[in-house]
């Protein structure tokens, strides 16, 4: 039984994605108390900030082994998330730290929505591929 | 108060010597100082409490131009603060009563203690008036409750500005053509063949009213209305506005008319069978049938039966309706209003056939500006028109014949019409319209609430607006309606007359923590149910005691419950910390521009001379900072004789020399202060040490700023003549002044979010940051901006500041007298409560936004507005009524806690037609704006234009959709209450924040921006659309006026007639554009030259002469200064200057080489309406 590169991915992206399911359960928890009035914008955009690269980064972490270890198919079910994260960064507002959030503009209720809604999302999305990684790790140990 | 002997109204700050100096008003004076309760002390606001507010009006007239508005007097930081609280005493200000022992005695009384207004106690309590008292009535008091759209009142109303020349019914769509006067009278003339002359004898012969009904003659004809139409008429009940008929009765008698219920009839002349006069009538008749039978015995027609008028009044189409409908009484108010309007015409003084129409102007000048007239405007217009009929042909070549035929002529369905008219639902034509723009200003539309709360007071349109004045029951048919929802506030308006209330317990909601209001359900004695969340709330055993009669029992006795605006002095719970005193920390650039611009002096002189007035108390703090390349500051503490500089030179890291010597008393330390002013601009002028560095390190500068304030809070003051370049917060240039005509503007968005983080660490402290821009040259205002606009604070933009330049000096002078004068509130936070299901979308304005409906406001000014878009979450259909609350919770400059609360309550809609027919179109320009300027920010420039643009064509679309009408129906019908949407939006893109293809500086652009976005309402839309005045022929004032009123023109070219005077007011400059024929004894009289080209190109000065036009003139000034923070500039260019493009390019109807005319922007919204 021979522990392959791509099992070796799978591992991997079956934990970082555990982190990433987190991350955006944070997000969403996050938005929530802004909508309810528990948090003031600033200490909310000052907690979210910081996390923001962080979970770019490990996104992209995964799909550098994914890359790597040639599994195409996952790969293509993450490169619209990988595409949308850049379109993100890029068209951030004038920032002078890390971060997408901006606590003057936050409290727009369109923009509330939408983040809460991309919270939403993104969980959904890093639950399902949390499956598929598992099964792909099988896969791919059983293949082996 | 130890700082503030000098002044009269802080002199008697607790006890209050004189009572009834306190309350001028006659209300308050008859109040028997016995009866008021302990806590009864400053029954007005602080704002009205101070002796001077009687005598305001003559002050000012006499001061003339720096000092004429009450706005300032009244914000003055004495009327406002009314002084700590003394002692035991609860709180009042300022005692109406001596301080004697017999309050001290009562004192114990168990009630909540009150510091309001006595007005509700009185039996004359007009609770109408409490807010808007400052300003002159517009209307008869008895008009105040007159619906504006809606109900059939209104419809019967309607027809009795017209006379009895018009047809009620068709008016809104119809002859307006006419508008303004001038042009109006040929636009018949080409359907009934006699009217040219006929229009023209008629003055010279008779009064003013019979020009009248000859006119309407064909009109009506011109229409060619079917009999129908006629039916419309009796249908409309009878009310009429009684008090028309006193006033009217004067100028009707004219000997022709028997009585004064003739003068309305087309009969009257006509019995009296007055050759002239029968000539004229002739014309109707001649169209539409035999002389006789329509000339009846006027008897028939004035009598009280409507009956008999039917058939004969058929005969000239016109009649008919007004006769029925108008009935006795309101017959007299026909002519009533017409004929003031008629005889406003400014030319009828300089026509000698007119003369007779004169004199009836001065007694029926009172109701010039009757409501009907203003909220009808194209009625009474077209009755201008008729009887300025010869004037016009006399002065105004041109004229809209064609036009007008073809308006009478699409006017087929009127049967319908007049049913839409009945149920306030008028729609006019704009394509049509050629004068749409009322002449007199209207009055905002009226809230009509369900029964229940009919007579509940609601607030004022000046203070809280929403742009549907009936919500849409569903966010659906919002969708439907496309029109946007949402409400504008003025939060600290400068109020006369405001409740101020001090009770142990303020009633709140428990659940939503809303504050009592007069639109809460009581279930019985002990409970109430609130409004917006509809939880049933015990009320505290206190609420239930009426002071006056000091029973027990009805709670809705209470103020709360009788005003919709209220005052609460807070107890302690509403305190984080103790009240923070008053600290004003002021920032001067110094840098080689601004030591160039010489605005220093300026400044420092302004400062020196208000420093008296600044709002506070004894613990009033003030500190100055100056900043080119380093910092320097100025420690005036103890034990120095003179001020002390310390530069700090390592700007990168700030810091704060000696702390606690920057900030001083400044009752104090006052001479040290006004050393230090004394001192400044000398050396910072120019000369003697050599050139000043040329960059200017505002960031450092705005950082020891915070770090000297954070501890406090306060308001800090920046001056800033460049772009700052050294230091944090460093920019460069980023416009390219080649690129500022270009269609798509860059750089709106800021370069650095330095000043945006530093606004909100500042806000954090309470600290907010006015920026005064005083730029010569690009200093990337979309940058600096930010310092001001998150931390609640304001900008003030004074382009190209040279104090070489008296003007801007003046300008400036005024600025910052309002600026450091007004009334200010401190460590303020808004909070706006709607109804459930409905939630705030977005904010505009100025402040930080701290949850979804708490704004934090470091500061708050009395001269900035905020806006809030609205949306519809759940369905209102099972409520009655909408309300929203904004409660104001700041600290006054005296140290009291005190929380505003506005209340308003709006009705539902659920058709279509009803929520088109119900939208306040200014409020919608008001909120669009804002919207616009993010649109700006977030997109693109070309974006919000075209959102603009849309706005308006969604708008008629929806209207179209709710008609049912094909979609390529003729013409672009609209409604009454949008009928100047398009008029506005056009000129919102001709503004400098929108427009493009002219050269506009990119500073110029985003001041505009930020004004748009934290104007109030009326300021915005007098920037928006100036008011232009013709001043050539300024009448007399009635009484009820003590200016004259003359009319409102078009901003069009064709308005601007070569033999006359106009006066163009945006709030910020009054330019008065003189003809080159205009009558030279005019010019004597009223600018003191014998001819035209003595005249300078650009006077900055209005003389005041010993003559009546001068006086007029400056009367009529005064009276327009009378509402704004701070006098406009005058400025006086004649029609050769060579700055008149000034003037010109104001003139937003016309076509520039960029932009559309208004007629072909109706044009392109018709192509786009679907």
């Amino acid at each position: 039984m021979a522990f392959s590169f791509p099992a070796f991915a799978y591992i991997v992206a079956l934990i970082t994605d555990a982190f990433l399911i987190f991350f955006s359960i944070f997000h969403v928890i996050a938005f929530d108390e802004l909508k309810t009035d528990y948090k003031n914008p600033i200490d909310q955009c000052n907690s979210l900030n910081p996390l923001v690269l962080p979970e770019y980064l490990l996104h992209l972490l995964i799909n550098v082994l994914f890359l790597l270890s040639g599994e195409w198919f996952s790969l293509l079910i993450n490169i619209p998330l990988i595409l949308y994260h850049i379109h993100r960064y890029y068209t951030r507002p004038v920032m002078s730290g890390p971060g997408l959030y901006d606590p003057t503009s936050i409290m727009n209720a369109d923009v509330l929505t939408s983040c809460q809604r991309e919270g939403w999302i993104k969980l959904a999305f890093y639950l399902l591929s949390f499956f598929l990684y598992l099964y792909g790790m099988i896969v791919v140990l059983i293949a082996a | 108060m130890s700082n503030l002997p000098p002044n009269p109204f802080v002199s008697q700050p607790g006890a209050n010597a004189n009572p009834v100096q306190a309350f001028n008003h006659n209300q308050y004076a008859q109040v028997p100082l016995g009866q008021l309760p302990p806590g009864y002390g400053g029954l007005k606001d602080n704002n009205s409490n101070s002796p001077l507010h009687g005598t305001i009006s003559p002050q000012n007239n006499a001061i003339q131009n720096i000092n004429n508005f009450n706005q300032s007097a009244s914000s003055s930081p004495a009327f406002n603060q009314p002084g700590l609280v003394q002692g035991g005493m609860q709180g009042s200000p300022m005692r109406p009563f001596p301080q004697s022992s017999k309050p001290l005695n009562q004192i114990s009384s168990p009630s909540p203690v009150f510091v309001s207004n006595p007005n509700p106690y009185t039996p004359n309590y007009q609770p109408q008036k409490q807010i808007n008292d400052n300003v002159p009535p517009l209307v008869p008091p008895s008009q105040h409750n007159q619906p504006l759209v809606n109900g059939p009142p209104l419809a019967a109303s309607m027809p009795n500005p017209t006379s009895s020349s018009y047809s009620p019914v068709p008016p809104l769509n119809r002859p307006p053509v006419g508008g303004y006067g001038p042009s109006s009278i040929n636009q018949y003339g080409p359907a009934p063949n006699t009217k040219p002359s006929g229009p023209q004898s008629l003055p010279i012969q008779h009064s003013t009213q019979f020009p009248g009904p000859p006119l309407a003659g064909p009109t009506n004809i011109g229409t060619s209305v079917p009999p129908v139409s006629r039916n419309v008429g009796p249908s409309v009940p009878g009310p009429l506005n009684p008090p028309y008929a006193s006033p009217i009765s004067g100028p009707v008698t004219n000997p022709p008319i028997s009585g004064p219920h003739m003068g309305f009839s087309v009969n009257g002349p006509r019995s009296n069978a007055l050759p002239p006069n029968s000539a004229v009538e002739a014309r109707p008749v001649g169209l539409n049938g035999p002389l006789p039978p329509v000339s009846g015995p006027p008897k028939q027609f004035s009598s009280a039966n409507p009956l008999p008028m039917m058939p004969s009044v058929s005969s000239p189409p016109g009649q008919p309706y007004l006769n029925q409908p108008v009935s006795q009484p309101g017959l007299n108010s026909n002519i009533g209003s017409n004929v003031p309007t008629a005889l406003i015409p400014p030319m009828n003084q300089n026509i000698p056939v007119n003369q007779q129409a004169g004199p009836p102007s001065g007694p029926t000048g009172g109701p010039l500006k009757s409501n009907m007239q203003s909220r009808y405007p194209q009625m009474p217009q077209a009755s201008y028109n008729q009887q300025s009929a010869p004037q016009q042909s006399t002065k105004y070549p041109q004229q809209y014949n064609a036009q007008g035929l073809t308006q009478q002529m699409g006017q087929l369905s009127v049967t319908k019409q007049g049913f839409d008219q009945l149920w306030g639902h008028h729609m006019i034509d704009l394509l049509q319209t050629r004068h749409i723009l009322p002449e007199y200003p209207e009055d905002p539309p009226e809230i009509k609430l369900g029964h229940q709360f009919a007579d509940s007071p609601n607030c004022s349109p000046e203070i809280f607006r929403c742009t549907l004045n009936k919500i849409p029951e569903t966010n659906s048919l919002l969708q439907k309606s496309r029109l946007p929802l949402g409400i504008l506030i003025h939060p600290f308006k400068d109020l006369n007359h405001l409740p101020v209330i001090q009770c142990a317990t303020i009633v709140r909601c428990r659940a939503c923590r809303t504050y009592i209001n007069p639109f809460v359900y009581f279930v019985d004695a002990k409970r109430w149910k609130c409004n917006l969340c509809y939880r049933v709330n015990d009320l505290p055993e206190e609420f239930q005691y009426d002071p006056v009669s000091k029973s027990y029992g009805d709670p809705s006795r209470r103020p709360e419950i009788k005003s919709a605006t209220i005052e609460f002095i807070a107890p302690g719970e509403y305190m984080l910390r103790p009240p923070q005193p008053a600290v004003y920390l002021f920032l001067f650039d110094v840098s080689q521009i601004a030591r160039d611009s010489g605005y220093l002096q300026v400044v420092c002189d302004v400062l020196m001379s208000n420093l008296d007035q600044l709002p506070g108390d004894a613990r009033t703090q003030i500190g100055f900072i100056c900043y080119d390349t380093h910092v320097h500051y100025y420690s005036m503490g103890e034990g120095l004789a003179r001020p002390k500089e310390m530069t700090v030179l390592d700007i990168d890291d700030i810091f704060l020399p000696s702390p606690e010597s920057l900030l001083v008393n400044l009752g104090e330390r006052r001479e040290a202060v006004c050393a230090l002013l004394g001192a400044l601009p000398a050396r910072a002028a120019p000369a003697p040490r050599g050139p000043a560095p040329p960059a200017s390190a505002l960031g450092a500068a705005l950082q020891a700023a915070y770090r000297l304030m954070a501890p406090t809070g306060g308001r800090i003051t920046v001056f800033q003549t460049c772009l700052p370049t050294a230091g944090p917060g460093a920019l460069h240039s980023r416009e390219d002044p080649n690129a500022r005509s270009s269609k798509d503007v860059n750089h709106l968005n800021p370069a650095t979010d330095f000043y945006k983080r530093l606004a909100l660490d500042c806000s954090g402290a309470q600290l907010s940051i006015d920026l005064f821009l005083l730029n010569s040259q690009y200093s990337d205002l979309a940058t600096l901006s930010g310092m001001s606009k998150f931390s609640g604070g304001s900008v003030y933009h004074v382009p190209l500041y040279s104090s070489a330049r008296p003007q801007h000096v003046r300008t400036l002078q005024r600025m910052l007298t309002r600026y450091l004068t007004r009334k200010i509130g401190f460590e303020a936070v808004m909070r706006v409560r709607c109804t459930r299901g409905i939630s705030i979308h977005t904010f505009h304005g100025n402040f930080f936004v701290r949850s979804t409906d708490l704004l934090s406001l470091p500061n708050v000014s009395p001269d900035v507005g905020f806006g809030m878009q609205l949306t519809i979450e759940e369905s209102l259909s099972d409520l009655q009524q909408v309300c929203f609350q904004a409660a104001l919770l700041y600290t006054s400059s005296k140290g009291e806690r005190r929380i505003r609360v506005h209340t308003l309550a709006l009705p539902l809609a659920s058709t279509l037609p009803e929520v088109l027919h119900a939208a306040d179109q200014h409020c919608i320009i008001g909120l669009v704006s804002k919207m616009a300027v993010d649109r700006c920010v977030s997109a693109s420039l070309a974006e919000a234009r075209e959102a603009l643009t849309n706005v308006a064509a969604d708008a008629l679309s929806a209207h179209r959709l709710a008609q049912n009408a094909p979609a390529a129906a003729p013409g672009l019908p609209a409604p009454a209450a949008l009928r100047l949407l398009p008029l506005y939006l056009l000129a919102l893109l001709k503004r400098k924040a929108f427009r493009t293809g002219t050269s506009t500086r990119l500073d110029d652009r985003v001041a505009d921006m930020c004004s748009l976005k934290c104007l109030p309402l009326e300021q915005l839309l007098r920037l928006v659309y100036p008011a232009l005045y013709p001043l050539h022929a300024l009448a007399p004032p009635a009484p009820p006026h003590d200016a004259p009123c003359p009319p409102r023109l078009h901003l069009s070219a064709e308005r601007i007639n070569s033999n006359g005077a106009y006066l163009l007011d945006d709030g910020e400059c009054m330019i008065i554009y003189v003809c080159h024929g205009v009558a030279p004894a005019f010019l004597a009289d009223a600018f003191g030259v014998s001819a035209h080209a003595q005249l300078g190109d650009e006077g900055r000065a209005l003389p005041r002469l010993d003559t009546e036009p001068s006086a007029l003139l400056h009367a009529f000034i005064d009276k327009l200064n009378d509402d704004r923070p701070y006098a406009s500039e005058i400025l006086i260019l004649k029609d050769n200057s060579p700055s008149r493009h000034l003037f010109l390019e104001r003139l937003v109807d016309d076509r520039v080489e960029s932009a559309f005319s208004y007629y072909e922007f109706l044009q392109h919204i018709k192509s786009l309406v679907k």
